[in-house]
């Protein structure tokens, strides 16, 4: 087997550096930003790698209007078992909003977070969108306020932003070349007129690259959200990281296309092909040399709550809600005694230098491996899984890659050993095909693996490893690391051993 | 002289904010489920603007029309999906 080759050209940190190396680039990808900016993001999960396993977010879909059309979106959809951005179930006033924001910081202690993503632009939206940010600061003044936007409005809306004291702008910018536009953006909405084409586009990207540059100027944080779209702007992607890096962007997400027919968008039905793990991992690696990544990213629904990588929307919808009784003052305090804790714990660990790994036989090439996680630890039943964290181990150290999205194929004991029935219609079984989703990884970590999976997953060459239970990610990742290493079966002279 | 929303509409306000007469609303859910347009109120924008702004935002296809039932923003228009693919995926239909 043949593993993809990673490169590991991110500088190393200097000194310190956040110990959980999988912060966008090894080792640590934020190493870069001074102080007062990494005290910024480092309880915000969508921009600190590190944050993410701790601290949770939540958005409010009080946005529905767009002023634009992307190639990957459809206006009609609103789907709950879907996870994708664009996607919500229940639309909210701003007033609804405030009293779900409050109930869930209340019962969700870890919620820093509050993102304004859609389901349409926020900034197409600004009566709702500023009414939202205005009462919350008044309200609920512990509450990071962040917004996403496609850039359009950007310039006009910048004071106001900066005015309710929103320190997080994310802006999705897929390309800097009209041309390369013009196959993304069928049309803008600007200055009362629809404009199609190239000269939508242009308008588009000059508005996306002034309020960029007016954001960095007031000293606002902007993480740059950019769609990877095979044939189209992969290539064009690593001139928008060096512009946007340029121009002040802290971080930079490359996230791929989702377009599958049944959504209905222009790509999905035209057959637009998504990109492989690999392309994504090429391109943000290539990317790498210019800007810190963010690999972690969920592509999550506009009305997602709690950690990223789970949704518990379902336990907060409005007629939930309307019955909770909140006193946030207390809650405040519950919070700020949580959140202490928890930076605590980040800060303990960044000033821990993480020493280069020992014992490992020189010349030992890298494994992915794949682990079923909670929390920052091998918490997760790998047949309970609903994506599987994908980590690099080498003689470097560990990193984080990438997430994987499962399709649960155990459901608990009375739907048990379904998964493996292949469905009328279905090529494969559930688990068949979340097997396949592990393609290059060589190893698969979780608290509890069935006998069935086992014997597949071992015959589909990926050893399955359920002894570092309840174990940090990182360090159980080069615990079994080093025992393979230490048999020599990472050698070059070994290559045509696998490790299952 | 006035503009329809037809059920094709998906609620997404942009209309609404646009709308130089306020001639857009939400009505009680039993007389529609989308948001129509008051016929007293819609002038299609003449003398403001030289489109008519709901069409102009309107991300749907077929979601506007005109008092002949015309739609202002015919299949494949807005996504440049062409008809062959719209009628292969049950996405194409006549006029309202």
């Amino acid at each position: 087997m043949e593993l993809p080759v990673i490169s590991n050209n991110a500088p190393a940190a200097e000194g310190g550096g956040c110990s959980s190396s999988g912060c966008g680039t090894a080792p640590d990808g934020l190493a870069h930003l001074p102080d007062h900016i990494r005290a910024k993001v480092q309880d915000h999960p969508c921009y600190s790698e590190q944050a993410h396993h701790y601290f949770a977010r939540m958005h409010v879909a009080v946005a529905p209007a767009c002023n634009i059309q992307c190639n990957y979106c459809n206006r009609k959809y609103d789907c709950s078992n879907e996870s994708r951005p664009g996607v919500v179930s229940e639309l909210l006033t701003p007033d609804q909003a405030i009293k779900k924001v409050l109930a869930v910081a209340a019962e969700i202690p870890q919620m820093t977070v509050l993102g304004i993503a859609g389901p349409g632009d926020p900034l197409a939206n600004p009566g709702r969108t500023f009414d939202t940010f205005r009462q919350l600061s008044e309200k609920a003044p512990d509450i990071k306020l962040c917004v996403s936007t496609n850039g359009l409005s950007l310039p006009e809306h910048v004071d106001e932003i900066a005015k309710h004291n929103i320190d997080h702008v994310t802006i999705t910018i897929n390309c800097v070349d009209p041309e390369v536009g013009a196959k993304i953006y069928p049309w803008i909405y600007w200055e009362n007129k629809r404009i199609f084409g190239i000269e939508g586009a242009k308008i588009l990207i000059e508005q996306q690259q002034k309020g960029l540059q007016m954001l960095t100027d007031r000293g606002i944080l902007v993480k740059v959200n950019s769609v990877l779209i095979p044939g189209v702007n992969d290539q064009h992607l690593k001139e928008v990281s060096k512009i946007v890096k340029e121009k002040g962007a802290f971080l930079h997400n490359v996230m791929p296309l989702i377009a599958e027919a049944e959504h209905g968008t222009y790509y999905g039905i035209m057959g637009q092909p998504e990109p492989t793990q690999e392309m994504l991992q090429e391109l943000q690696d290539a990317c790498a040399g210019d800007m810190a990544m963010m690999r972690h990213c969920r592509q999550c629904r506009a009305d997602a709550v709690g950690l990223l990588g789970e949704d518990r929307g379902d336990e907060f919808t409005m007629d939930k809600i309307d019955v909770m009784d909140v006193d946030y003052e207390a809650a405040m305090v519950r919070r700020k005694a949580v959140h202490d804790s928890i930076i605590e714990k980040l800060e303990a660990e960044r000033g821990v230098a993480k020493p280069k790994p020992t014992d490992i036989p020189e010349g030992s090439r890298p494994v992915l491996m794949a682990v079923a996680g909670k929390n920052g630890l091998v918490a997760e039943h790998f047949g309970h899984a609903r994506e599987f964290l994908i980590y690099e181990a080498s003689p470097e150290g560990v990193r984080f890659i990438s997430h994987r999205k499962t399709e649960l194929y155990c459901g608990g004991m009375d739907a048990c050993g379904d998964g493996d029935v292949v469905e009328a219609g279905a090529s494969e079984s559930l688990l068949d095909r979340n097997i396949r989703i592990l393609e290059g990884c060589e190893v698969v970590l979780c608290s509890k693996v069935g006998y069935e999976p086992w014997a597949k997953l071992e015959a589909a060459g990926i050893a399955p490893n359920g002894e570092h239970a309840m174990e940090p990610i990182e360090e159980a990742v080069m615990a079994v690391y080093k025992e393979i290493a230490a048999t020599g079966k990472l050698l070059p002279q070994a290559d045509s051993l696998k490790v299952a | 002289m006035a503009l329809q929303i037809t059920e094709s509409c998906v609620n997404c306000w942009a209309c609404v904010d646009v709308c130089p007469n306020d001639a857009i609303y939400q009505p009680e859910r039993d007389e529609a489920p989308h948001f129509l347009i008051s016929a007293d109120k819609c002038t299609e924008c003449l003398g403001d603007h030289a489109d008519p702004q709901c069409a102009a935002i309107c991300p749907i296809e077929m979601a506007i029309v005109n008092e002949l039932g015309e739609f202002l923003n015919p299949p494949g228009s807005l996504t440049g999906i062409p008809i062959e693919k719209l009628k292969e995926f049950g996405l194409w239909r006549e006029a309202a």
